[in-house]
């Protein structure tokens, strides 16, 4: 009788294992910029071109440097937690436009609404190397050194936006 | 009946006989190929043995790529953020190998702590980081968000 | 409106699953005819609306509707017509949806070609499949929605993922599924004769064909990836003990295992639950494999996005199946009475034989495809297992395999006298070995490895050809008694040559190839196994979607001149991600393989890799032999015309 069960027990602990396995996967990527400097960058703005940016011109002041695409799906979810969060005026946000076309972003921002203070495009990808951009979107934090103090992989949620950014934030603000 | 009872019995037992040489036999080319991998700081503090075969895994140092003299071989460093660790390579890297790309590397320590490597894996994805190489930043991540 | 219209008709799919896996199956435990006879309509009605759904997404593919989030991830206005065909099953949620249309379909076949089997049975094989179905329609709708908008629509897609522009990867998921999925048909019945609680001979016969179809399927589908892997990847190797790969090489294995038990379960009534098992294992196996390559688990050369909401899906999707099939396995099997005996001289024992080596390969090959996953479950440490451990284990293990294969072929059932056989092979086998042993000094240099797969090859050979000409008799013309073989019978004879082959093509690959990574100026020659490579620098090309370096080699031997080859290096222009398309030569006895890596200097040097591969289309022109086996073993007349008077003699 026992040997018929044989397979089910099997199947039970290797179950467990793979659901352990799940468990283990790594969902934040790590960043090894945090506490360095934040990577430079000289990029034209989305909205105009002539006028670069780099992230020197923002020394002094608490920033947020989001990496969006309109290909990018979970930055649709992401983007009315950003809105919202703009609204309040905390910090400067810009906008790193990662890989994309310049006409579909433009146009992405004019029908979701535009949370950023500045869009940079980085086109091909090149300050996003610097960055160490992994996956779209991803969140950086800046403190008014200049330098790197968070990442944020994947969309942020309203939870996110509530109990990491904005304390975060304020705290940055009083050093 | 009987013999048909000894006969199943003498199958049985070449069974059983042929199935225990096997897992024996697996369990010893399983443990002879095991490749165990390290971070480069287990690396630069000892805790990688120094002549098996294992794995490292990290990112490629920025501006850390040279290819010294008209062989095919590379030199590069690897990071973990916290330590480097050298690799030598022979041989035609991945497409997407690159500065800053987090990168496997396959092979054995020399005795001058240089890494030398006998594959190289790049993933072909790039939202894509090996989790090895991931697990092993991810603790500097935690205390630094704190 | 094409997109809401596929995602509709994806719901409707789900509904008439849910009617498919319930109504026809109390039906049948009730005898309610009416329930009963829903079976068929919900089938068809399935595959009508998930194939909708599927048209749907190619459309809105072919289209450029990148208002479709999925079609704007993995296509692009510049992709050509064939890979935006293929590109609907390029990233998960097509894959999907590919998965659920070709279990779909095998459920609609099934309910249309079994016009023999008793109403109720097939009520309650469909309504397995129904089950199934509800699974994977569920995981599409909530966690891998492939009709989902992204408003405002992108002006242009982000194109497809560069490695799967290529025609061999085109029609490898679709084929690799057809075989996977295939299991299910097996599995089906084998539930259903569980739930039934009469476990005859039956349900084998009339799982027989399905299960050659499937395994052969998967036997292309495998050998396409292998192929793919060999010329896309750049590295020039076949099989490289993947996760992924042992993820389909597992049921693989199993699938083997099963259609030659279902043989001796039909014929002789022998191994009747543990035939149940096998069908059990095959496509728990599958399901494994979908799990481990879409939850991102185990790292893997073929790095697919991956999400653990969808790991978490699948995990609960395969405690319910297989955990649940495994209980019923363990409620009813006890109660079976096995009454076919056999002796220790006889084909069972062969097929028993036949059965446990590879059901002991499949394990290890899962041990060392799952314990770094245990490990690290337990917290012990990152490892992995290297591809010697599994070289370690598959040869000891398929080398008797394969000298059975031919016994098993010439053995009575139940008994048989070994002296009797013994004398008639001897000689076959002398000559086997004395052959096997020769052979080696036509090439470059002598092997004991390649004697010992010449050898088993040679004998594999020899004894499928004696029991071929044993079963061809000698009463009437040849024409005749060749057209009265059993089309089963050919099948078995064709695959097993195929073993035959592809054991060849094994040995003297991984014995003869010569690989060499060089460095070389233009003008420069390598001499490699006689051929001369010649290089004569890089140029710039372009393409549909990418730019590339193109290299420029001929080969000549002996003066002769044998190939141009042209390796590129390209960037496909979206997203600037660099590939390498190596440029191969081939022929049935060597292929020339050559890849160009990077420029070194100024000097107009480049590393080039030049491959020398011996024999090694013999693996997958094996591969298609035995697939051509199952193919032949599938439209058996016997399974079209007696079935139904079996049937009812059995009953």
């Amino acid at each position: 009788m026992f040997k018929y069960s044989v397979p089910l027990v099997i199947f039970i602990v290797l179950a467990i294992f793979l659901a352990l396995g799940l468990t283990l996967n790594p969902r934040e990527i790590p960043s090894p910029l945090i506490d360095k400097p934040a990577p430079t960058f000289s990029l034209p703005r989305l909205q105009n071109p002539e006028q670069s940016l780099s992230p020197s011109d923002l020394k002094g002041q608490v920033w947020l440097l989001n990496v969006w695409a309109s290909w990018c799906v979970s930055c649709r979810a992401e983007h009315p937690v950003l809105n919202r969060l703009a609204q309040q005026k905390l910090a400067v946000i810009i906008g790193l436009n990662y890989k994309d076309e310049s006409d579909s972003a433009k146009n992405w921002l004019s029908h979701w609404g535009n949370p950023y203070d500045a869009s940079v495009v980085d086109a091909e990808g090149r300050a996003g190397i610097d960055w160490g951009v992994y996956g779209v979107p991803e969140t950086f934090v800046m403190d008014k050194q200049g330098r790197v103090r968070y990442k944020h992989t994947g969309p942020i949620t309203d939870d996110d936006s509530v109990e990491i950014f904005i304390p975060l934030i304020q705290k940055l603000q009083q050093e | 009946m009987r013999p048909i009872k000894k006969q199943r019995l003498l199958l049985i037992a070449l069974m059983l006989a042929g199935i225990g040489g096997a897992a024996a036999f697996a369990l010893k080319s399983f443990n002879e190929n095991l490749m165990y991998f390290f971070s480069t700081t287990d690396v630069v503090s000892g805790k990688a043995p120094g002549d098996a075969l294992i794995r490292i895994g990290g990112m490629v140092v920025n501006g850390s790529v040279e290819r010294p003299g008209d062989s095919l071989l590379v030199r590069f460093k690897l990071t973990d953020f916290n330590r480097d660790v050298p690799v030598e390579y022979t041989g035609i890297l991945p497409d997407l190998f690159r500065e800053g790309q987090g990168i496997i590397a396959k092979g054995r320590l020399n005795g001058q702590g240089t890494f030398i490597a006998e594959e190289v894996l790049a993933k072909h994805d790039e939202n894509y980081m090996p989790p090895e190489v991931a697990a092993t930043l991810k603790p500097d991540t935690q205390n630094n968000a704190q | 409106m094409i997109a809401e219209l596929g995602h509709f008709s994806l719901i409707l799919a789900l509904c008439l699953a849910f009617i498919l896996g319930v109504v026809p199956v109390i039906g049948s435990l009730r005898a309610i005819p009416g329930w009963i006879m829903l079976a068929r309509p919900a089938a068809f009605g399935q595959v009508f609306f998930v194939a909708l759904a599927y048209g749907c997404l190619t459309y809105t593919f072919i289209s450029h509707d990148f208002s479709v989030a999925y079609v704007a991830q993995n296509s692009n206005t510049e992709l050509p017509l064939l890979y935006r065909i293929s590109g609907v099953w390029a990233a998960h949620e097509g894959s999907l949806l590919l998965w659920a249309l070709i279990l779909s379909c095998w459920t609609g076949l099934v309910a249309r070609f079994s016009q023999t089997i008793p109403e109720p049975v097939i009520a309650r094989v469909l309504g397995v499949m129904g089950l199934i179905s509800i699974g994977f329609l569920l995981f599409l709708l909530l966690t891998s929605n492939p009709f989902e908008r992204l408003i405002p629509a992108p002006a242009e897609g982000r194109d497809l993922n560069p490695l799967l522009q290529d025609p061999g990867l085109a029609i490898h998921p679709p084929m690799l599924y057809m075989g996977y999925v295939g299991f299910s048909v097996a599995f089906a019945f084998a539930i259903a004769a569980l739930l039934e609680g009469r476990l005859d001979s039956a349900w084998a016969r009339w799982s027989r064909p399905w299960t050659n179809i499937a395994w052969m399927f998967l036997t292309l589908g495998i050998a396409l990836g292998s192929w793919w892997a060999y010329y896309e990847l750049g590295w020039g190797g076949w099989w490289f003990w993947d996760p992924v790969e042992n993820a389909s090489f597992m049921p693989w294995l199993i699938g083997t295992a099963l259609i030659h038990s279902l043989a001796a379960t039909e014929k002789r009534g022998a191994f009747k639950t543990w035939t149940v098992l096998l069908a059990i294992f095959a496509f728990s196996l599958s399901l494994l494999g979908t799990f481990l390559v879409r939850s991102g688990v185990l790292t893997s050369v073929h790095a697919f996005a991956t999400d653990p909401a969808r790991g978490l899906f699948i995990l609960v999707f395969l405690a319910i199946v297989i955990g649940g099939s495994l209980f019923l396995y363990a409620l009813r099997a006890p109660h079976v009475r096995s009454t076919a005996t056999f002796e220790l001289i006889s084909r069972e024992s062969a097929l028993l034989i036949n059965n446990v080596l590879l059901v002991v390969t499949a394990a290890t090959i899962l041990l060392g495809t799952l314990y770094p996953l245990v490990i690290d479950a337990l917290g012990l440490g990152k490892l992995s297992v290297g591809p010697p451990y599994f070289n370690a284990l598959f040869i000891p293990l398929m080398a008797p395999l394969a000298v059975i294969v031919g016994l098993g072929m010439l053995l009575r059932w139940k008994k048989d006298d070994l002296s009797a056989i013994a004398a008639r092979i001897r000689w076959l086998a002398l000559i086997s070995v004395a052959v096997g042993c020769l052979l080696p000094l036509l090439m470059p240099f002598y092997s004991w490895a390649a004697a010992l797969g010449l050898t088993l090859a040679l004998w594999t050979l020899a004894i499928t050809g004696l029991a071929f000409f044993d079963r061809l008799g000698r009463k009437q013309p040849v024409w005749t008694r060749l057209l009265k073989l059993p089309g089963a019978f050919y099948g078995m004879t064709v695959a097993h040559l195929g073993i035959a082959v592809f054991i060849v093509g094994i040995t003297l690959t991984s014995v003869y190839s010569v690989e060499r990574d060089v460095r070389m100026t233009p003008g420069d020659k390598l001499d490699m196994a006689g051929y001369i490579f010649e290089f004569h620098g890089v140029s710039q090309t372009r393409g549909p979607n990418y730019d590339a370096s193109q290299g420029h080699v001929t080969v000549s031997y002996q003066d002769r001149p044998v190939a141009e080859l042209r390796p590129q290096k390209r960037i496909y222009r979206v997203r600037k991600m660099p590939m390498t398309e190596a440029a191969i030569e081939a022929g049935l006895f060597r292929d020339l393989f050559v890849a160009i890596g990077e420029p070194l200097g100024d000097s107009g040097a480049w590393s080039l890799r030049i491959y020398y591969k011996a024999f090694i289309r013999w693996i997958w022109l094996g591969a298609i032999f035995m697939a051509l086996g199952g193919l032949l073993a599938a439209f058996d007349r016997r399974y079209q015309t007696l079935s139904n008077k079996q049937a009812l003699t059995d009953v």
